[in-house]
């Protein structure tokens, strides 16, 4: 056989190798949202290799000396007047609204949030802008509120919206890992406002950009629509 | 492709300076392989480089260990303005945020490079190409002493195969900068950390992870540098056309 006979023909089985594993991995929900377009290959092998590859393995956790002995706060609290009434009133009349896919919609005071289970975890965040700093994050963790709301099985994705006017969005995986917390304390005291306060959501396994600040709502849903941010969406990187 | 041969140099050329015979001697054919994976790597460098650079640009700051950031002492600092208004650079702007699109195609060029870098060892490893072309076949400080003698004095290439010093320089880029990049690279990716903890604390932590992939980036660009000035130096057509087309160099001009 020629050396290009063989090369088509290895090319040939290469490209149907190809796009069957597309197929494949579309099927067992290893494309992410934004698979499409000039970046969606690189979008897609990111997100499933590392899906594949790291599966629900924990994000390094510290000792408490490693602690930064300051935390690097980003950005500015939300502006609105409705922020700065209930910060006044030490977000006493905060609630966190949960709705969607769940059969027991509802919403949560920081103190019934309290009355529930916490986990507590000393991880780095880290800024997609590439610095990065140490801290003990403590919070309810969302795989609980999932369990006290019942998602439903059909559900894909977990959208939080923030008070400053952000959306993202995690898939179920990273909801449902023990290490995804909905934070109201750090480093030892309640969650400043500066770093997110009243509650922040914690994916300590992707960038900082999906630790979402000012949480007061979260939805579950089967899709997602396309949002307007070109940061990609699964930030494992 | 031609086995590299040694010819003795004309005693009338030891001391002739580089200038006055720009063509001593032809490379060797390049095959279809080494051609594309060549050019595939070229184009992808440079867009891991500008993508990269404006990354920098978001936080010029370099540090050392597991955390840094615009509160904590630097390591260094290199002097240019910043994407971002929390970092204190001296300059009063600051540029538009670039991050988004830089960091898709940073990742989706690396994923090319990898899987060229793949096929490309594979194939070096199993044609003898590696070991044909690359891997030096006297090694020793007389050797070493000698090539490095004759690019100071900008000797021209009498041989047909790579001259010992390009190809330590070809080994140290392929199977030592570039897995470099790699492995720190994928020490800070958080998911990988998550799984593999050991690539980023072979690494130093985060930000060491960070600076060192800095300054193997700065190692890979002074290549570049120089192996365009080789190539210009040793003759731009004899040197530039065997890695465009197998037709080149002509037969007549082979050594």
């Amino acid at each position: 056989m020629s050396n290009g006979r063989r090369n088509f023909i290895a090319g040939g089985v290469a490209g149907l190798a190809g796009t069957a594993a597309w197929r494949l991995a579309g099927q067992s929900g290893l494309l992410p949202p934004d698979s499409s377009g000039i970046y969606g290959v690189g979008h897609s092998l990111t997100y499933a290799a590392q899906r594949l590859l790291t599966g629900q393995a924990n994000a390094r956790e510290f000792s408490r000396d490693q602690i930064s002995k300051i935390p690097h706060p980003n950005g500015k609290p939300p502006q609105s007047q409705d922020f700065q009434r209930l910060q006044a009133n030490g977000f006493a009349d905060w609630q966190l609204q949960v709705d969607g896919l769940v059969s027991r919609p509802g919403s949560f005071s920081l103190a019934d949030l309290k009355a529930h289970p916490s986990g507590s975890q000393i991880t780095q965040l880290i800024c997609e802008e590439g610095w990065s700093y140490i801290a003990e994050w403590t919070g309810t963790p969302l795989a609980h509120l999932l369990e006290l709301t019942g998602a439903q099985p059909k559900a894909r994705y977990m959208l939080a919206y923030a008070m400053d006017g952000w959306v993202d969005s995690i898939d179920m995986h990273d909801a449902r890992h023990p290490q995804t917390l909905l934070t109201y304390g750090m480093n030892g005291t309640n969650l400043p406002v500066a770093h997110g306060g009243p509650l922040r959501l914690r994916v300590p396994r992707q960038l900082g950009y999906k630790s979402l600040k000012y949480v007061s709502r979260i939805t579950f849903t089967d899709q997602l629509k396309e949002e307007a941010s070109d940061y990609s969406w699964y930030a494992g990187i | 492709m031609s086995e590299p041969q040694s010819r003795t140099l004309p005693s009338s050329l030891i001391d002739a300076h580089f200038w006055y015979y720009p063509v001593v001697a032809h490379p060797p054919r390049h095959c279809l392989l080494v051609r594309v994976t060549h050019w595939i790597t070229t184009l992808c460098f440079l867009a891991l480089l500008v993508s990269g650079i404006e990354l920098v640009i978001s936080h010029p700051r370099f540090y050392w260990g597991e955390e840094g950031h615009s509160l904590t002492p630097a390591l260094f600092q290199i002097p240019i303005p910043a994407s971002r208004a929390h970092v204190k650079t001296g300059y009063d702007f600051v540029l538009p945020d670039q991050n988004g699109w830089s960091r898709s195609l940073h990742f989706q060029t690396a994923w090319i490079v990898v899987f060229t870098g793949l096929i490309y060892a594979a194939f070096s490893l199993r044609s003898g190409h590696l070991r044909r072309n690359l891997l030096p076949a006297q090694l020793s400080w007389a050797t070493l002493s000698e090539s490095f003698a004759n690019h100071l004095r900008l000797m021209p290439p009498f041989t047909g195969g790579y001259n010992l010093l390009q190809r330590l320089v070809y080994l140290l880029v392929i199977f030592g900068l570039f897995p470099l990049m790699i492995w720190t690279g994928l020490a800070m990716s958080p998911a990988i950390a998550a799984g593999y903890p050991f690539v980023v604390e072979l690494s130093g932590g985060h930000q060491s992870a960070r600076t060192i992939h800095f300054f193997a980036t700065l190692a890979l660009v002074l290549f570049f540098v120089v192996h365009v000035l080789m190539v210009y130096l040793a003759g731009l057509r004899t040197r530039l056309l065997p890695m465009l087309s197998s037709r080149y160099p002509a037969p007549e001009e082979q050594v």
